[in-house]
């Protein structure tokens, strides 16, 4: 008892868990950079050539890749782990190396005109069941989309409502009604989408309708006012008639004789571009010139056989001066349909 | 659910087409990345057996193009763009071989369908998966990736191209690992310009401890490839490609630590006190009369450590 001492029973202790360790340990100069989100290991010790050299190639190699994947094994193993259905599984943490993205993040979408309406009225959305039971049909049937519940287009039978003209085709005047709110739906839609993107699209202007509203004639009244060559600068008004605002050309002319340093400034910037070599591009023309021109040609191979592909010039003779645009189309790509 | 063909902005008709959109959208958090294997117009036997076995290591995410293409990567990438916009991969392998440059491959990757990274590699020496005669692991395996060499560190070159391989091979994130699962080691080594790439499979040994000893034995494609061109990003470009939406990173709470026992501790900010004006237990024996003040002083003092808690 007295004769092991303490400082014996540690050291002894020490040993056999080096011993142990004995098997999986790897000396190196440099620690290794673990990543082991991404089961990545870096070794940057230094290569000995020679010894690369020397002993078999692969053989070194191996050792070398044994080595640093003990360590890597060692690293992972420290990981906290888990039993998931008899099997054991260790956590991984995130990843360290920073990996570029595929596609730019997406931008969080604006909402379309109605969720901006629902969200100030606070309306909430309802979770609506997928199928109604249709009384005529005596079965269940879809609440939209193709045999739907109640379609009033498909009615085999309609009475003519007594203030209605005798003449008029009841269903087709149904088909009409249905053609005009899809047509108003997908105008609706390509509406929030440019809203969405910030795209400028152009107002509808007067829509056609039978009876107008005091609003919409005065507005026709408006835009006939303005619709002359001097943009209804002269046109007289009715007693108590206000001018519209937008009157009058926007195109101002300079005056003959003005400020003489800015038309000096003027007449030397044209001189400049005359004398330039560079020839002045104007790239969204070009561009959208190029694409035309690619559009139609696209148009005509399809139309052709696929032998006299290969045969067919690929560079059209407009294709230097668009030159690489904004989207970088110069030459034309080789393979725009078929061989993989 | 809008595709954009042209300048018409179609809708999906069908539920199983609007998936399909969705699918290719961009994401918060995004999947594995798809790539492609195209072999482009001259090929040489080497570089197609080469192409097959990056395509055996890489399914089921990457595509094979066996068919010649006629693309130069380095001059024309739109066909390339185009390629990766149809097929939705961002990384790609082009394979092609002439004199001037034997036995090619093109390692690449891109952002929004417009070319990153390219790294020009030529295969110097192959061994093919057909001709080591040993049995490999399953496909789809997430592989042990190591780099070797200080090159890897020092070179900026190296460093990105050490990037894009960790990319290419390193499959699917996970949150979890299989311990027993862990059977495929691809190890890359750079030399003299060269980068020796190797893969093996892992043995599981037993060892004294719970870490197991590691025994490697030779599997699968080894190449040794020499560096040839490259086109890297700038940095910009490499800088918005990282850029991570809003959503992701979580929010870090401050003021929480943790010391060496576990225990969670904080700090709590106090204004300064007056620590004679302060709130303590009332006493009424010790509320100070009139007549008694200055015992009381003296007693007070002595009795104040007991009744401040």
């Amino acid at each position: 008892m007295a004769s092991c001492s303490f400082e014996d029973v540690l050291a002894k202790a020490e040993r056999d868990e080096a011993e142990k360790l004995k098997g999986i340990t790897v000396s190196k100069e440099l620690d290794l950079e673990f990543d082991p989100g991404n089961l990545l290991a870096f070794d940057k010790n230094r290569i000995d050539t020679r010894e690369f050299k020397d002993c078999k190639r692969e053989d070194f190699l191996r050792s070398l890749a044994r080595d640093n994947t003990q360590l890597l094994v060692n690293e992972i193993w420290k990981l906290p782990t888990e039993r998931v259905e008899e099997v054991l599984v260790a956590k991984l943490p995130d990843p360290t190396t920073l990996l570029p993205r595929e596609k730019p993040a997406p931008k969080p979408k604006p909402p379309t005109k109605w969720e901006q309406f629902a969200k100030l009225k606070g309306i909430q959305k309802k979770k609506k069941t997928n199928l109604v039971w249709d009384e005529v049909h005596k079965e269940w049937r879809r609440r939209w989309g193709y045999k739907r519940a109640k379609d009033d287009t498909k009615e085999w039978l309609i009475e003519v409502p007594e203030n209605a003209d005798p003449s008029e085709h009841q269903f087709n005047k149904r088909n009409k009604a249905k053609k005009e709110r899809v047509a108003r739906n997908e105008y609706n839609r390509l509406k929030n989408i440019a809203r969405a993107q910030k795209i400028k699209v152009p107002g509808m202007g007067l829509a056609p309708t039978p009876r107008q509203s005091k609003a919409e004639l005065a507005q026709a009244v408006n835009v006939a006012k303005i619709s002359t060559a001097s943009v209804g600068k002269f046109q007289d008004n009715l007693p108590k008639e206000k001018t519209p605002k937008n009157t009058g050309k926007k195109r101002k002319f300079q005056p003959l004789i003005g400020d003489f340093s800015s038309e000096k400034q003027k007449q030397l910037d044209l001189l400049k571009v005359m004398d330039s070599k560079k020839p002045r591009l104007d790239v969204t023309k070009a561009v959208n010139k190029q694409m035309r021109e690619e559009d139609m040609e696209s148009r005509h191979k399809n139309k052709k056989d696929f032998g006299k592909k290969g045969r067919r010039g690929k560079m059209s003779g407009k294709g230097k001066a668009g030159g690489k645009g904004p989207k970088g189309k110069g030459r034309k790509p080789q393979m725009k349909q078929g061989k993989r | 659910d809008t595709k954009t063909s042209g300048s018409t902005l179609k809708k999906a008709k069908t539920r199983r087409s609007k998936r399909f959109l969705q699918s290719r959208e961009p994401k918060l958090t995004e999947g594995q990345k798809s790539s492609m294997i195209i072999r482009g117009g001259n090929s040489s036997e080497t570089v197609s057996q080469a192409l097959k076995d990056v395509y055996a290591l890489k399914k089921p995410n990457a595509v094979l193009y066996k068919r010649k293409n006629m693309v130069r990567p380095f001059d024309d990438s739109t066909a390339l763009e185009f390629f990766s916009k149809k097929s939705d991969c961002s990384l790609f392998l082009f394979g092609s071989h002439n004199k001037k440059r034997p036995n090619n491959l093109i390692f690449g990757r891109m952002f929004d369908f417009h070319v990153l990274d390219m790294f020009e590699l030529g295969i110097e020496r192959f061994v093919s998966l057909r001709d080591v005669k040993t049995d490999t692991c399953p496909e789809g395996t997430k592989p042990l990736l190591v780099f070797a060499g200080e090159l890897f560190e020092t070179d900026r070159e190296h460093q990105r191209l050490r990037n894009l391989l960790t990319d290419f091979f390193c499959g699917p994130r996970v949150s979890a690992v299989r311990l027993a699962g862990l059977e495929h080691v691809l190890h890359f080594t750079a030399l003299e310009g060269k980068i020796y790439m190797r893969s093996y499979k892992v043995l599981l040994k037993k060892s004294g401890c719970r870490t197991p000893r590691i025994q490697l034995q030779d599997m699968g494609p080894s190449f040794d490839f020499v560096m040839r061109r490259n086109h890297m990003a700038s940095d910009d470009l490499y800088k918005t490609a990282h850029r991570q939406p809003r959503g992701v990173k979580p929010k870090k709470k401050k003021n929480i630590s943790h010391d060496a026992f576990g225990t969670r501790l904080g700090r709590l900010h106090m204004q300064k006190q007056d620590l004679d004006k302060l709130q303590t237990r009332k006493m009424k024996g010790l509320r100070k009369r009139r007549g008694e003040q200055t015992a009381e002083t003296a007693a007070a003092a002595a009795k104040a450590p007991r009744t401040d808690e």
